[in-house]
């Protein structure tokens, strides 16, 4: 009786397990392009590495002065997913630090349903082979989404096609 | 005496049977040996190995002639096991025809006199439902997506019951094995009864020999797909079928900005078209026509 009720909590400990590894991604690897960070920026720790560590939130005036924080900014300053001790990485709210080509998983932790999408290939976009033996290539969320101001901003559209008997025949 | 006289059958057999020599005779001589072969050529589905292969080299030769460059002929055959869906999310699309100009590219359209596109992205007032009375796809605004608007990108849907085949009437179109409706540019007389039966205005129409800029050409095509088109052939999308037979998104997907457009194998349970149609609000256009696209619509849920 004792035996098997210690196989049974076993067996929900696992499957606790097997949820909690398959929710948050960490088990599975996606090919992403490479991050879209600012040219000569990276690595951050170039710089950081050699300034005095300030918690404090502020208006930023020497560097970084064209990033406008517009996600959540009322409760979000850099270092609630940039690291403080490692500028090089990011980090996830129970402590553990990740590459910029995981970022997926820092963005996962607040959007759920569309984390949950990207990784199935439907949010966000891939290029490259669908069927194997080709890969697919994931787009990462910052991609497409400036992780400091997500809206997608407006673009121009292509021109549209020529109406017909206007132009058609003009060229 | 009279054993040897023309009964009125053989007067008349033997009168016209001249008479088409005589019509023929100037009539092949007149041509060059090469429109011969173009006239005499047969439907693609009744060649043989080794004419395809003729065709195809004749193809290259020419094209080179055309535009100075190799080209890559392929007939690939349908992939077993699989019947090609696409699916569009219309919450996401933002009517910037990035689409529409990579298909252009891909698949070697006529730019201008006649300018093909087949892809056709329609405006419509946000509210009003799908209401193509209202739709409007001459919309050049200096931004989108505009407020009160959505885009909806309209192409061939490949329907599953199409009416284009049904009515050609030289079966110059079919659906493939993959559910592809591929045409075969050579056969088609240029009747254009598939342009009128076509409920999604999918297919379009070279009404003059195509234009083509050489350094803007594609040299890796498909006999059914984006090879270029001569005058008088009806053309249309293909899924980009020189892609997706060897598992490459089709161009528009690659091109989309905010990934409005997804690909995949319908058969295949794990494919990224199967989990939309599992999981989403899919709808298909006029599905009261009973067509049965294999083109989804869908809405973030």
């Amino acid at each position: 009786m004792k035996k098997e009720t210690t196989v049974i909590a076993l067996g929900i400990l696992l499957l606790g397990f097997w949820f909690t590894s398959s929710a948050n991604g960490a088990g599975e690897e996606f090919p992403v392009a490479p991050p879209p960070v600012t040219e000569g920026m990276f690595p951050c720790s170039n710089c950081h590495a050699s300034i005095e560590i300030n918690r404090k939130k502020r208006e930023l005036k020497e560097e970084h002065s064209q990033i406008k924080l517009h996600h959540a900014e009322t409760m979000r300053w850099c270092l609630d997913c940039h690291e403080v001790r490692n500028r090089d990485k990011l980090r996830l709210y129970n402590g553990e630090l990740i590459n910029f080509t995981e970022s997926y998983r820092l963005c996962g932790e607040c959007h759920g349903p569309q984390y949950r999408d990207w990784r199935a290939g439907i949010h966000g976009k891939r290029t490259g082979y669908f069927m194997s033996p080709g890969k697919r290539t994931y787009y990462l969320c910052a991609h497409c989404h400036d992780p400091h101001e997500p809206q997608f901003k407006p673009i121009k559209p292509e021109p549209p096609p020529f109406p017909p008997a206007v132009k058609n025949h003009a060229k | 005496m009279q054993n040897k006289r023309y009964t009125r059958r053989e007067f008349i057999r033997n009168l016209s049977l001249t008479t088409l020599a005589g019509l023929s005779l100037p009539l092949l001589s007149s041509c060059a040996k090469e429109e011969v072969e173009d006239f005499l050529q047969k439907h693609f589905h009744e060649m043989t190995e080794e004419e395809k292969k003729r065709v195809i080299a004749k193809l290259e030769q020419r094209y080179l002639q055309k535009y100075g460059r190799k080209f890559q002929i392929s007939t690939k055959e349908a992939l077993p096991d699989t019947l090609w869906g696409y699916g569009l999310e219309l919450s996401r699309c933002i009517g910037c025809r990035r689409c529409v100009y990579a298909c252009v590219k891909e698949n070697n359209h006529s730019r201008h006199d006649p300018q093909l596109h087949w892809i056709r992205v329609l405006r419509l007032k946000r509210g009003n439902l799908i209401n193509l009375e209202n739709s409007e796809h001459y919309y050049d605004p200096d931004l989108v997506p505009e407020k009160g608007f959505i885009y909806l990108p309209v192409q061939c849907q490949q329907c599953q019951n199409p009416p284009c085949v049904k009515v050609c009437p030289v079966h110059a179109t079919w659906q493939e094995p993959d559910g592809i409706i591929a045409v075969d540019y050579n056969w088609c007389v240029g009747c254009r009864y598939c342009i009128a039966a076509c409920p999604y205005k999918g297919r379009v129409f070279n009404w003059t020999e195509p234009n083509i800029p050489k350094e803007e050409i594609n040299p890796s095509v498909h006999y059914l797909g984006n090879r270029p088109r001569m005058k008088c052939a009806v053309e249309k999308c293909t899924f980009c079928i020189q892609r997706v037979r060897s598992g490459r998104y089709p161009a528009c997907v690659e091109a989309c900005p905010t990934g409005t457009r997804k690909f995949g194998n319908l058969l295949d349970p794990n494919s990224e078209i199967r989990y939309i149609i599992d999981r989403k609000r899919v709808f298909r256009l006029k599905e009261d026509l009973n067509t049965e696209p294999k083109f989804y619509y869908f809405f973030e849920a």
